[in-house]
């Protein structure tokens, strides 16, 4: 983790340096509420993630697991509380502002999401060019190294039409990585994929874990969350119901909603 | 009596297509380009702007183009302002153009999933970058088909401006029947002359359409 405290990032890593320190939190979720209407989905959540940690969320759906991870970058507004990504408070009014929060902040959706229009390369180029102005040479050398990095190097040139969904989600998150976001939303990132395909994804996030980036992953692979997280967080109707190790979630459930909510996996 | 050759009533008819297609053209970028920016401006979240360019669209999709060029032509001069037909026939289609394109493009961006919206959001591009970049691009592809054959349709309505004295194909056609004594052989020609307007653009929207789909595959 030395090369990840490191101020300015060695010449070949491939993930960038957050602000925050390592061990502060880099994400500060305050009393958070949020409502369709009349529907109150998260019911006041409080959570800290600390730069480096990895997190999961579990829970039903309709728990309002992916509407807090999609809080966290924006993409649905709050009625109350306070966020904070990287030292950059979330102020749904100023444009400006959600821009410089988003560029802190990648995120990885269940269903791709890639821009058809575009090659591969030009998919991970887009965001550099447009939003940090990134010089040609230096933002396709960057893209290249992205794509190699999730063992996609050769695809520079293909669309994603051409690829598999696994492939497809691997460009996905070298497209995320483009941005040197300091956190990462994982939105049940393999759910559309063919059980052959979510393994190399996994792989790539679980580098990613170990190169110390910071994850916070909505996902229905308990395995995966098990063996990769460091707090798993269960979510049940709109609050944090149970956090803790991955061992002592799923190992020792306290609450008998966890409890029903792991049993009901294994039928 | 005076005779007319063949050549005399075409040689006429093809001057007063001039008009016609000046009309089409003028109409046709004028309300694309007044239809862009109705497409646009309830994208930005302005709940007045899209109400009020909903009924904008309702009304002029609602009448019939006739009533329209009617209203124009004797509704600005009731304001004392003095209209010829020209500026009547250029402003009513014009109006009716961006009323049509502006709904056909609304429905080609809406086509597009709201997944490339939210991607290029977390990416941080800013509105302008997600419309230029991601939206209308792939829009575009979509929209191309249904907009040249409107194009189509914009032409065969500009024969309606005759009804207010424009002299364009439709009203050069009863003018030279008129004089002639030979309608069907004036409006076949006329006919044949917007046929020959149209027809290449449907050819040219259908090529449009396979490509545009080759390259999608």
């Amino acid at each position: 983790m030395s090369a990840a405290a490191d101020p300015a990032p060695a010449p070949d890593t491939v993930l960038a340096t957050p602000h925050t320190e390592v061990g502060a939190p880099i994400v500060r979720i305050t009393a958070l509420r949020k409502s369709y209407g009349d529907h109150e989905v998260l019911k006041g959540i409080d959570l800290d993630v600390m730069r480096g940690e990895v997190v999961a969320i579990i829970g039903k759906s309709g728990s309002g697991k992916s509407t807090l991870l999609r809080c966290i970058n924006g993409l649905e507004v709050f009625q109350e509380g306070s966020l904070i990504v990287d030292g950059k408070p979330l102020l749904h009014d100023s444009a400006l502002a959600m821009r410089e929060l988003r560029q802190r902040v990648g995120m990885i959706f269940q269903s791709f999401n890639l821009f058809p229009h575009l090659t591969v390369g030009r998919n991970v180029m887009l965001a550099p060019r447009l939003v940090k102005k990134r010089n040609a040479a230096e933002n396709e050398a960057r893209a290249r190294k992205l794509l190699e990095r999730v063992g996609l190097a050769e695809k520079f040139d293909a669309m994603p039409d051409q690829l598999s969904g696994g492939q497809q989600q691997r460009v996905a998150i070298a497209r995320a990585l483009a941005m040197d976001p300091g956190v990462m939303l994982c939105d049940e990132i393999t759910s559309a994929l063919d059980p052959e395909l979510v393994g190399e994804v996994l792989r790539v996030v679980e580098s990613l874990a170990e190169e110390g980036m910071t994850l916070l992953m909505v996902t229905h692979e308990m395995n995966f969350a098990r063996k990769v997280a460091d707090r798993v967080i269960f979510m049940h109707q709109g609050r944090v119901h149970e956090s803790g190790a991955p061992d002592a979630i799923f190992g020792a459930p306290q609450t008998p909603e966890l409890k029903q909510f792991l049993s009901s996996l294994h039928d | 009596m005076v005779d007319f050759t063949l050549w005399d009533i075409v040689r006429n008819l093809l001057l007063a297509a001039r008009w016609t297609v000046i009309l089409s053209v003028i109409a046709f970028i004028g309300g694309g380009l007044a239809g862009l920016i109705l497409l646009v401006l309830p994208l930005t979240g302005n709940r007045v702007a899209e109400l009020a360019i909903g009924g904008y669209v309702q009304v002029f999709q609602g009448t019939p183009l006739l009533m329209q060029l009617f209203l124009l032509y004797f509704g600005i001069a009731l304001f004392g302002v003095d209209t010829s037909a020209w500026t009547a026939a250029c402003a009513a289609l014009t109006l009716y153009s961006s009323a049509y394109l502006t709904e056909i493009w609304r429905g080609c961006v809406a086509s597009i999933p709201r997944g490339q919206w939210e991607a290029s959001s977390s990416l941080a591009l800013s509105f302008g970058q997600q419309l230029g970049h991601v939206i209308l691009p792939q829009a575009l592809k979509v929209a191309v088909p249904p907009t040249v054959g409107f194009l189509v349709q914009v032409i065969k309505g500009t024969a309606l401006a005759s009804v207010i004295g424009f002299v364009e194909l439709t009203k050069a056609g009863g003018m030279i029947a008129n004089v002639t004594y030979q309608p069907m052989l004036v409006y076949g020609c006329v006919a044949l002359i917007y046929f020959a307007l149209c027809f290449p653009i449907s050819l040219y929207a259908g090529s449009l359409e396979r490509k545009l789909n080759v390259g999608r595959r």
